[in-house]
């Protein structure tokens, strides 16, 4: 039997000053994931710092009309809120296309945007994984890799990040407020997560031992229009084979104002489609713009055999997702 | 003991028939209901049980060079490391799956090559964990593809014929005016059962216990006895609560084998083994894959002339297991000229074995979505062109038909699906996001009887009879439709039943498989219930009491005793995404007299819906470098969530079969997945318009 130690954190500082010390250390959030990664032996950490009782647990309305959300929100009850159901519809849909009920009921905010990989090898200690083991090799690449990244991959890790929530977040420029041992910092949704260069073993640019405090939603005309969708091979509990978060503001003659999108299941991170967004600015949404700007984004796409599918997928439901946007159906 | 056979006469049903509660309903749901790793065991001295871990092989082919358990012996808790250099001998090693521990080959990976013993759970993971096996791997060939070498087994799984051959299939098919030439695939499926396989065992010294989650405790007992070099009854099974088979626990598998001998080395301390999620997908059996190259030669009426079925599977190299999937298209329909064939293709991979429907369920999905090709090519309505293929007698044997009913449900079920509505074409219905379909096929399944069921009936006081057979009840609601069978065979209300049963000590039961379970084992009983009363009359004094073995009481000889249905299904194909999804799902069964409506209705639509997740989700998908199922936890290998299954329906029409059971009934365990996957599939080409031959219908292949 592993030992480990159990500490029920007093407060955020000392959390932070527990894990930063010990290289062996980790937040325990809701333990959804963690936990069964204990149980596999994909990680083996000598103490866990329980942050999940530290009162990061509201979600709260800013002066500017944005919204504070406590690292500790359960993922139920933030796809509930009704703030964020008018104001960022998208986070609330994302977050429901994720797991179970039972286990939203379960997960943090801050533990659904640190959760790891799904990739297969990653959960079994019997394969090589850079990603788990550094230097040891990636087994996706020549393996199983209908889960794989499009875009953005490495020669290191070819892994997508499985959150949902996060792929929502990355499309409304959320920002992850974040406290180390050195203070608080702030952190944009698309600097939060990270490609996986020859580092796949770093999900985050997080140090160890900074720990996740809120999630910081600014309130926007795009926010206010925007959805999610995900496809995925069953209907629920699943991941996502690919997923699209996108928002809309269009001016009065139905042109793109502003427009944000961001993919989930093609990259190491959520994936903002900056490219496609560009090229969507001032113009009119139909199938074959959105498709055009998509194509456009996924021209720097590498498939094999495997993945191959998600080029069309993500294509085919962001036009669905924007037109459908557009035609002022939020799904 | 040997007990007299006798052959029972059809008995009148009067619990038979009605819905029964679950007799075990209440312990199960209340979670008194102990399973195999539950079992409060102590030794004699009331030691507590150690539990096991199992170490296992992480390349595909090679061996053990050594086993340092070092490390695993210095952590806290450990008590030993069994390993092929120390393990127990067996007395017979015959079967490479079960005989673990005996020499230093790896013929897969994941094979069991240690065995930690330790005082907790946790303890023995952990020093599982902490074992070094250094492993020399030799080269090894996991891929089973279209270049797979093949050899013609002797036998198919069910002992059917590898081959058969009627008339002059490939000049018939020449000649044909309308064919069609397809291969279809299914992937290797994994059984996957809600309790995991798991054991406890006790070795006293004379005589080994097993608490055992299996489909057949004296199948087991059979097993296990010769190869530990014991008398069979040395070895005793109990199984009285499992968590679910589907023909995974139907065989011994080499984890029964790992706990047995590790009970062996500690005599007097029970040892517990919970085999994990993961560890199943390479020791507790599978559904191999299968490819199937059909072909049928048809005039332009829709009568087939012509019909080839040839199948080919892989398997072990260490054992044989041959899927029987050409099979079911020598009974289906007629066809004068016809062919069916079988060949398996030896690999470095886990050993596969009974999963649902062995046979039916792959084979029926190639030849059930072939006819909807042939309906194409004829433009016929597919249940029009299965009605025109109605053979008059079997084809395969020239017998005549027990109670073939196969018309009658497809019209059955076109009725009640509202199958006349359906426009021709495919690609005709579009409801906003979705393409809209509708899909038929047929479905069968053998009746089979187990010769060898023994069942003892004994007066008790107060008017109450024990009635008494090593049958076991996984999941199905045996133990509730056996009641009913022996309360009707001894014309005495239920309650007056104590039904004892999963004990291999008692009388022989047969495994519950081959949906034989109720048909062989109630018949049974009904003929010790009959030759009870002949012996002992209406008023037995409390105490007598009657054994007998059963006598063949169905038909097989002289008449084809086959099961028959029909599966509707409506699928939705997303334009956008080519997800599928399935919202109306139905099937129409003749399966002989129904013992029990609520606990059949449960089999056929939880045959369903296997068959549901086999169309749209399941896939092992095997790593070619290791030959390791990297699929192998539940949200990995996907299989039917609550919100994939919508409308669900099961129905049967009225029927009584006196030439199967004494009860006019016969098995309904596996034919609900029979078929569902082609109706299926058979609906998404009516969505779409884009033939899928291969399983599961993933929503990459119907990407625009
Ligand atoms: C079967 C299954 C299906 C699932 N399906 C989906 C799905 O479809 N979509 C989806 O998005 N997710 C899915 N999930 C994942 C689920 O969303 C995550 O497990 C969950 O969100 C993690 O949150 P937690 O609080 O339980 O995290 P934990 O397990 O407690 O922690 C996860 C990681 O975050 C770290 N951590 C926790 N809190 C903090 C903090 N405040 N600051 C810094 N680090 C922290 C931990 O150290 C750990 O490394 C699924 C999970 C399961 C088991
Ligand atoms: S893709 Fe990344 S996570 Fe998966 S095996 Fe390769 S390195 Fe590990």
């Amino acid at each position: 039997m592993k030992e480990l130690t159990y500490h029920r954190a007093e407060d955020a500082a000392s959390a932070v000053a527990l894990v930063t010390g010990d290289p062996d250390a980790r937040f325990l959030g809701g333990g959804t994931n963690l936990v069964d990664h204990l149980k596999l032996g994909v990680t083996s950490p000598t103490t866990l710092v329980d942050v999940s009782r530290l009162p990061m647990d509201e979600v709260a309305e800013l002066p500017d009309g944005g919204l504070r959300v406590g690292a500790n929100v359960r993922n139920s009850d933030l796809a509930a809120h009704p703030a964020v159901r008018r104001g960022w519809p998208v986070v609330a849909r994302a977050l429901l296309a994720g797991a179970s009920g039972q286990i939203r009921n379960q997960a943090t905010t801050g533990g659904n945007l640190l959760q790891r990989t799904r990739c297969v090898y990653f959960q079994d200690v019997t394969t090589p994984c850079n990603k788990r083991e550094p230097g040891t090799g990636c087994s996706a690449i020549g393996g199983y890799g209908r889960y794989n990244a499009v875009l953005g991959a490495s020669e290191a890790c070819v892994t997508t990040h499985p959150s949902d929530l996060a792929v929502g977040l990355a499309a409304v420029d959320a920002t992850v407020v974040v406290l180390g041992a050195g203070g608080e910092r702030r952190v944009p949704m698309g600097d939060f997560h990270r490609l996986p260069s020859d580092r796949p073993e770093q999900d985050t640019t997080l140090a160890h031992g900074e720990l996740v405090t809120a999630v910081e939603l600014p309130a926007s005309a795009v926010a206010r229009r925007s959805t999610y969708r995900k496809a995925r091979d069953r209907a629920s509990y699943a991941f996502a084979l690919v997923s699209v978060a996108a928002g809309v503001d269009l001016d009065d003659d139905g042109r793109v104002r502003d427009v944000r999108i961001a993919w989930g299941g093609v990259a190491h991170k959520p994936w903002r489609a900056a490219v496609a967004e560009e090229a969507l600015r001032g113009k009119f949404l139909s199938e074959e713009s959105v498709r055009e700007a998509a194509e456009a984004e996924l021209a720097a796409a590498v498939t094999d055999e495997q993945t191959a599918y998600k080029v069309p997928m993500v294509r085919n439901l962001t036009a669905l997702t924007l037109t459908s946007l557009a035609e002022g159906a939020t799904r | 003991m040997t007990a007299n056979e006798v052959t029972p006469t059809p008995i009148a049903p009067r619990s038979i028939g009605t819905s029964l509660l679950r007799r075990d309903g209440v312990e199960k749901v209340t979670g008194e209901a102990t399973y195999a790793v539950e079992h409060p065991v102590t030794g004699p001295d009331g030691q507590p049980p150690l539990h096991a871990w199992l170490v296992t092989s992480t390349v595909a082919r090679g061996r053990v060079v050594t086993v340092d358990a070092t490390a695993a012996l210095a952590h806290p808790g450990v008590v030993s490391v069994i390993d092929h250099t120390n393990a127990p001998r067996l007395a017979d090693t015959s079967d490479a799956e079960l005989a673990i521990l005996q020499d230093d080959a790896i013929a897969f990976r994941g094979q069991i090559v240690a065995v930690v013993l330790a005082g907790t759970s946790e303890s023995a993971r952990e020093g599982a964990a902490l074992v070094r096996v250094e492993q020399e791997a030799e080269p090894h060939e996991a891929v089973f593809d279209e270049d797979s070498p093949t050899y013609a087994p002797e036998q198919v799984n069910g002992g059917s014929e590898t081959d058969t051959l009627d008339g002059d299939p490939d000049e018939a098919l020449a000649r044909a005016l309308v064919t069609v030439d397809a291969t279809y695939t299914t992937p290797h499926e994994f059984n996957s059962p809600m309790e995991p396989h798991a054991a406890t065992a006790l070795w006293d010294g004379e005589r080994l216990t097993l608490h055992d989650s299996t489909q057949g405790p004296r199948p087991v007992r059979g097993t296990l006895g010769p190869m530990l070099g014991l008398a069979e009854e040395q070895v005793r099974v109990l199984a009285p609560y499992v968590g679910g088979g589907f023909g995974s626990k139907g065989l011994p598998h080499a984890p029964e084998v790992a706990v047995a001998l590790a009970a062996m080395t500690v005599p007097g301390q029970p040892v517990r083994l919970a085999v994990t999620r993961q560890q199943m997908f390479a020791l507790t059996g599978y559904r191999t894959a299968t490819r199937s190259h059909v072909r049928f030669g048809a005039h332009p009426d829709g009568r087939i002339e012509a019909l080839r079925h040839d199948t080919v599977s892989q398997t072990s190299r260490i054992k044989e297991f041959a899927e029987q999937a050409a099979v079911p298209a020598r009974v289906m329909y007629a066809a004068p000229h016809r062919a069916t064939t079988h060949r398996v293709a030896e690999l470095d991979v886990a050993v596969p074995s009974w999963m649902r429907a062995p046979g039916e369920m792959p084979g029926m999905f190639a030849h059930e979505v072939a006819m909807d090709e042939l309906a194409l090519h004829t433009g016929l309505d597919p249940v029009e062109l299965r009605v025109r293929n109605e053979p008059e007698v079997d084809p395969d044997t020239g017998n005549p038909w027990g109670n073939r009913r196969l018309v009658e449900c497809l019209r059955s079920g076109a009725e009640r699906f509202g199958w006349a509505e359906r426009p021709t074409g495919p690609r005709a219905t579009v409801d906003g996001e979705w393409w809209v379909g509708t899909g038929v096929a047929a479905s069968t399944y053998p009746m089979l009887w187990m010769p060898g069921n023994v069942a003892r009936v004994r007066s008790l006081d107060g008017g109450r009879y024990g009635v008494a057979i090593a049958a076991t009840d996984i999941g199905t609601g045996a133990r509730t439709v056996l009641t009913q069978i022996a309360a009707d065979a001894l014309a005495c209300p239920p309650d007056a039943i104590d039904l004892d049963m999963a004990d291999s000590d008692l009388p022989f039961g047969s495994v519950a498989g081959g949906s034989s379970g109720t048909t062989s084992w109630g018949t049974a009983i009904v003929a010790a219930a009959q030759q009870f009363r002949a012996d002992h009359g209406d008023h037995p004094d409390p105490g007598v009491e009657t054994t007998a073995a059963s006598g063949q009481y169905a038909a097989m000889d002289g008449h084809a005793l086959h099961s028959f249905g029909a599966v509707f299904c409506e699928a939705r194909v997303h334009r956008y995404t080519g997800e599928v999804r399935v919202p109306r799902l139905l099937g129409v069964y003749s399966v002989g007299r129904v013992v029990n409506p609520r606990t059949a209705r449960s089999q056929l639509l939880g045959g369903l819906v296997m068959g549901l997740s086999a169309a749209l989700f399941e896939d092992g998908w095997r790593d070619p470098r290791t030959g390791h199922t990297v699929t192998q936890d539940l949200a990995t290998y996907h299989v039917a969530a609550h919100a994939d299954v919508k409308e669900i329906d099961a129905h049967w029409l009225d029927d009584v079969d006196e030439l199967s059971t004494p009860m006019g009934s016969r098995g309904i365990g596996e034919i609900g997945i029979v078929g569902t996957a082609a109706a299926v599939a058979n609906a998404t080409y009516h969505a779409t318009g884009v033939r899928v031959r291969g399983l599961p219908l993933t929503a990459d292949h119907f990407l625009e």
